[in-house]
């Protein structure tokens, strides 16, 4: 047990947790000393009278970005997929471009809740519950797209073997139909744990409600749970087991949806590097959402405490490091582009840097590899203003990523005579937009009446909770464990 | 932090036992060294039906509780492995063979014929197979946790009491149910304030 009091070197509410001190951990909780103020600052949230007025704007904003979805769902279902700018060779675009960006933007909350749980981090329990909120909300967004690409949409439960009175069945040798069984059961599968995550905290503030209905909602969705360590060690096993499944399951999703294309024989599209350069990318995307989602959160609801720079610091680690590989896998498709001698091949990479779509595969690179090699800078890594655009340009870098390897290869295939070039419509465009709206509506629902940070887990990982250190028996005998208690909580501990 | 022990017992249960049945004592503890002591000490005191609340699981607890390893994970296991035939079975029954079998309905399996793969093209049927494999299985580790916890329980009499609330909060606690073979309301109120606890209180069913 450490005695040393560094606090006295920073003064508590100076503490740089960004710093790295040999053999000592960085604290992820600032400021906060005690589990009731944890729990007072994450609840705060959810039972003030009003949210900040800052909510009420982006609600309003979504809510009309949403209804633009709404509508044009509505129009292309009474009209046909005519409405879209598709044409003979490029019969896939926008849609399978925001269902692969959507899909991908999920997995960053599944690789903080499974990945970095199996791996003993715990700087993941100040952001795993809006990132799996966030993987959820995506998937939502994801699938709402093959639901509607299908053309007549009121046959989507084709997509699903129901025994039906034309005895047909779905094709299961088909990477489309693979596709159906692993969205949605990663669906299922974020759901699950989002929610077993998030029993605990609602049982808090079930606890805390002053109103009926709070008492009633919350009461019902805690299942009566009561912190029972019976309980708690049940609770426990499931969840490290929904963590291993969660991980090889993650992983898989987006290598199903690469083989969307690889399996196919178009070149651009036919290569073995796409799994994991899908994944990579997927993870990517994600960890810049939740820095976008991040730094305006803790702003607005005053949770800097939980969510320290150094988390932030962390996450720009994480998006450096796949950006990097998102890198090396643009690069290799050039190389085996170029030495495999296969002439589509070469053609197609070629075509796709230099041919009629070279913009949108400039600003993919420009995005996705070159800005953020600023983050290998910790000044900038730990930037609140430049984290936030960065990460709002590794987005849209993504967004192209996926428009590039999908259009410009469809536009021009084998036979220059059926080239064409795609060009999208209002419809196109306002569908894109729209899910936007739907995602930001349901994050700010979720922000405003469920626990957004993880309590439990975040009063775990506090060096209070330690019963044979700081968390210690409070008698006399055993005094100097809880006199330094205060003092530590908020400096650096031993490991 | 100040560890002040107030033992600050109401008038126990003895007095109006007769009026509402007993559902047995909580102790109260401030920080959760003090629970995993006490802990230690109500087992090898030999209680059975006794509890911790914590609002976060404590390293360390079950050991101290004796609590025995659960057996749900070669259940998961078991409904992973179902999950894997199950996908298996799907995909060679709907592509592979035209039997008819009765699930449900009546179903006719149509072996279908593209890009030269043979019927039984295990290599395509294993992204589905993994897929159901896990699916299975998180399904069954979330249900039967909670089935095993007995949740949903909506009404349990522990959320009578008041300060029992900060179990979900920051304030740890121990109780021991009045089923318990060894429990004498008495006997086990005096046992319980010699854990040092912030507070003992009685809890009516």
């Amino acid at each position: 047990m450490t005695t040393l009091p560094h606090n006295a070197k920073f003064g508590q509410s100076a503490i740089d947790n960004t710093v790295e001190r040999p053999g000592e951990r960085a604290p992820l909780v600032l400021n906060l000393t005690t589990f009731g103020e944890v729990t007072a600052t994450v609840c705060r949230v959810n039972e003030a009278e009003k949210a900040p007025f800052a909510w009420y704007v982006a609600f309003a904003g979504a809510v009309g970005l949403l209804s633009i979805l709404g509508a044009c769902i509505t129009y292309l279902i009474f009209t046909g997929v005519g409405v879209w700018g598709l044409n003979n060779p490029v019969m896939w675009a926008y849609d399978i471009t925001n269902f692969v960006f959507w899909v991908g933007i999920g997995h960053a909350g599944t690789l903080i809740s499974a990945i970095l749980f199996l791996f003993r981090q715990k700087w993941r329990t100040g952001i795993n519950r809006f990132a799996e909120a966030m993987t959820i909300f995506a998937v939502i967004c994801a699938g709402t797209f093959p639901g509607i690409h299908v053309g007549r949409v009121w046959f989507a439960y084709w997509l699903f073997p129901i025994p039906n009175q034309m005895e047909m069945w779905p094709q299961f040798r088909s990477p489309l139909l693979w596709d159906v069984f692993a969205v949605s059961t990663y669906f299922t599968v974020s759901l699950l744990f989002w929610y077993t995550g998030m029993v605990p905290d609602l049982a808090t503030l079930r606890d805390r409600a002053k109103g009926k209905l709070q008492q009633l909602g919350y009461g019902i969705f805690a299942l009566g749970w009561r912190g029972s360590n019976r309980h708690w060690h049940r609770y426990e096993r499931a969840y490290l087991l929904l963590a291993a499944l969660s991980t090889p399951l993650v992983l898989s999703v987006h290598s199903v949806v690469s083989f969307d294309f690889a399996t196919s024989q178009l070149p651009g599209w036919h290569t073995t590097i796409f799994p994991p350069y899908f994944v990579a990318g997927a993870i990517f995307s994600g960890f810049a959402m939740v820095v976008t989602l991040a730094v305006p959160a803790r702003e607005l609801f005053g949770l800097k405490d939980l969510i320290t720079l150094r988390h932030l610091d962390n996450m720009n680690k994480v998006i450096l490091a796949t950006g990097c590989m998102v890198g090396y896998a643009y690069s290799m498709e050039f190389f085996i582009a170029w030495y495999s001698g296969a002439m589509y091949e070469k053609f197609a990479f070629i075509n796709r840097a230099f041919g009629q779509y070279w913009w949108a595969y400039l600003i993919m690179v420009s995005c996705n590899v070159i800005t953020p090699q600023l983050f290998w800078f910790k000044k900038l890594r730990t930037s609140i203003p430049i984290m936030f655009v960065l990460s709002i340009v590794v987005n849209v870098g993504m967004w192209f990523e996926r428009f590039v390897i999908i259009v410009s290869s469809l536009a021009n295939d084998f036979l220059p005579s059926s080239w064409d070039m795609f060009t999208p419509t209002w419809v196109d465009i306002g569908t894109m937009v729209g899910a936007f709206g739907l995602f930001f509506t349901l994050f700010l629902l979720f922000c405003r009446y469920l626990p957004m940070i993880a309590m439990a887990e975040v009063k775990a990982i506090m060096p209070r909770a330690d019963p044979h250190g700081l968390g210690g028996p409070s008698k006399s005998k055993h005094s100097h464990a809880t006199s330094h208690a205060a003092a530590h909580d908020a400096g650096h501990t031993n490991l | 932090m100040t560890a002040v022990v107030t033992n600050t017992t109401q008038p126990l249960a003895t007095a109006n036992a007769k009026a509402t049945r007993l559902h047995g004592l909580l102790a109260e503890f401030e920080t959760p060294g003090d629970l995993m002591h006490a802990a230690e000490k109500v087992r090898d005191a030999g209680y059975r039906w006794w509890d911790c609340h914590s609002p976060f699981p404590v390293h360390g607890l079950d050991a101290a509780m004796g609590i025995k390893r659960t057996i749900l994970p070669v259940l998961v296991f078991g409904a992973g492995a179902t999950g894997t035939f199950t996908a298996l079975g799907l995909q060679a029954f709907t592509n592979s063979f035209s039997e008819t079998i009765w699930a449900g309905v009546w179903v006719t399996g149509y072996p279908f014929l593209i890009s030269g793969k043979p019927a039984m093209s295990l290599p395509a049927f294993i992204p589905v197979i993994f897929e159901l494999t896990i699916l299975f299985s998180a399904l069954s580790a979330v249900s039967l946790m909670f089935l095993f916890n007995g949740l949903p329980q909506l009404y349990h009499p522990l959320f009578k009491s008041n300060r029992f609330r900060r179990a979900s909060n920051d304030r740890f606690f121990i109780v021991i149910e009045a089923r318990d073979p060894k429990f004498l309301p008495k006997k086990t109120e005096e046992f319980l304030k010699t854990l040092d606890p912030i507070a003992v209180e009685a809890v009516e069913d």
